[in-house]
């Protein structure tokens, strides 16, 4: 605890409104505006960046691209593209940058039109692939939420976790949405049909999409992007709002391999890392921003994080310890997680985000005098090739 | 009637042209099942590649499985998108680890109701899907 640094704060972030843009904005602007509205919020301004972090989603080249886009003159760039989880990578790589003393403002951004582009993300074929090893998978017609069904099967058959159980995940989220006036509009704006409070008996009465994952676990397909400005010491002295300090961070990936358990993530080695550098335990955490494409991920990454034992998530989400005014645990997804207000492909950055308006005491779920958040990101997919970005955060 | 059968929606196929994976798809036609194993380390490569991921100077061998194995996890679809795949749920896909070691995923056909007669654990073995130029390993209940 006597070493914990602080070398390089979150000083700025925007999330970016809009679930559905009708096809008038394009994934650059959304990405430009919300930069824009983040160093605002920071009390800076363009000719402030030196270090540009993007996930390469866009375009090769990405950060030659969105630098001139910007109109910035970054000397450090960092194009880290591993899903979902890359803007967790990015703030574990701004903080090195800064640490070293190769940067002093770092920008993180995010922009997509996942759903009015109508990307068939979640149930598409999963043909095509681009690795040696998606030519042999892609003939079994593995959905990506099937890839994510078979570790919850894995779960259940190893550790007797239940639907009951998992759909706790989706209950606490959806019972912070219903806080978070943005998320009840996306949901709105993506016409969702009974936009209110769920029960465990909703989520598991709800419609079976793969085995045994239900509906209402599976996240929604949203537009949407946003930014996070990260600043040295003593930028972030001078900022407009509490710097909300990166305490740790550890990354790792996984992949396939001949007789690995399926139900641990990569988060199992990314998270000891985080926790350690940070100098603080699992038990410590006000807020957990946990990567909530499915309810299996959250479970899985509840686990892997150490906030209970490899199978005993199922027992430990009962009874909803995760929900912003209850004691027993953190309290989990209060913008409503992927799964009730934003999910456009790659949620990692809002996980960022909301964590940070925890720390200020800016949430529409806010946790009293809220100290320290775990921000976990899981890319690529749960069951499969993936990489975890564990982010500790906390403010003085 | 070739124009006919060009409209039928098909499962999307493995292309024979990939580097890394082209030895493994020619052997298919034979029905064979062939995996990699290092000589120098002993390590079982899956999925095929040109390198030894054990060690840096390996010497991989292609073995040919017997093609017996055991369902690790499966799901079964009730929704898919795809042209194909939409006609066919529900479907039950599964990663099977064949008894020399490989883990790999595919379709366990052979049940009269895969929502019921799937189950992590069973034994299955190798039932071959025929196409001209090779053949697609689904696996079938033993």
């Amino acid at each position: 605890m006597a070493t914990q640094s602080r070398d390089a704060a979150i000083v700025g972030v925007y999330e970016y409104p809009s679930r559905d843009v009708e096809g008038k904005v394009n994934p650059l602007q959304i990405k430009a505006a919300s930069a824009a509205k983040a160093l605002a919020d920071a009390g800076l301004t363009w000719s402030d960046v030196d270090a540009i972090y993007d996930a390469s989603e866009g375009a090769p080249m990405s950060g030659l691209m969105i630098s001139e886009y910007f109109g910035i003159k970054p000397s450090v760039i960092d194009t880290t593209g591993v899903g979902g989880s890359s803007y967790e990578f990015h703030a574990a790589h701004a903080l090195r940058a800064i640490r070293d003393g190769k940067a002093k403002v770092a920008l993180l951004t995010y922009g997509s039109t996942a759903h009015s582009s109508a990307m068939a993300i979640g149930a598409g074929g999963r043909g095509g692939g681009v690795a040696p090893g998606d030519n042999m998978e892609s003939f079994a017609g593995q959905t990506l939420i099937a890839n994510y069904a078979m570790v919850a099967r894995r779960h259940m058959h190893d550790y007797g976790t239940t639907s009951e159980q998992l759909a706790e995940i989706s209950t606490a989220t959806r019972y912070h949405a219903m806080r978070n006036p943005q998320a009840v509009q996306a949901m709105n704006d993506l016409e969702f049909l009974n936009i209110r409070e769920t029960t465990i008996e909703d989520v598991v009465g709800s419609r079976m999409i793969a085995d045994p994952l239900h509906l209402l676990e599976c996240c929604m397909v949203s537009d949407g992007g946003g930014a996070v400005v990260i600043a040295s010491a003593d930028v972030a002295k001078n900022c407009a709002k509490t710097p909300v300090w990166i305490l740790g961070t550890g990354e790792a990936t996984k992949y396939p391999q001949n007789g690995a358990d399926l139900t641990s993530s990569a988060g199992v080695e990314s998270a000891p890392v985080a926790f350690g550098e940070a100098g603080v335990t699992p038990a410590e955490i006000d807020i957990a921003m946990i990567y909530d494409s499915f309810s299996i991920t959250v479970l899985t990454l509840l686990e892997d994080l150490g906030f209970c034992a490899k199978g005993e998530g199922g027992a430990w989400v009962e009874g909803g310890r995760l929900r912003f005014d209850q004691s027993g645990g953190p309290a989990l997804n209060t913008d409503g997680g992927g799964l009730s207000s934003n999910h456009p492909g790659m949620r990692g950055i809002f996980l960022l985000i909301e964590a940070v308006r925890q720390l200020r005491g800016e949430s529409s779920s806010q946790v009293n005098d809220a100290k320290l958040a775990v921000a976990h990101g899981n890319g690529g997919m749960l069951g499969g090739r993936h990489s975890a970005g564990t982010v500790i955060l906390g403010r003085d | 009637m070739a124009e006919e059968q060009k409209k039928v929606p098909t499962r999307p196929m493995p292309k024979l042209t990939e580097l890394d994976t082209a030895d493994f798809w020619h052997a298919t036609k034979n029905k064979e099942f062939k995996y990699q194993q290092c000589a120098n380390c002993q390590t079982i490569v899956w999925h095929p590649r040109a390198h030894c991921t054990g060690c840096v100077d390996g010497d991989l061998q292609w073995k040919t499985s017997k093609g017996q194995g055991t369902i690790y996890s499966f799901s079964v679809v009730r929704l898919s998108y795809h042209p194909f795949f939409r006609s066919k749920v529900p479907y039950a896909v599964a990663y099977v680890d064949l008894d020399e070691g490989p883990r790999f995923l595919t379709n366990v056909t052979g049940v009269e109701d895969p929502l019921t007669d799937v189950h992590i654990g069973q034994r299955v073995t190798l039932d071959w899907e025929e196409y001209e130029e090779l053949s697609i390993p689904l696996v079938k209940p033993v």
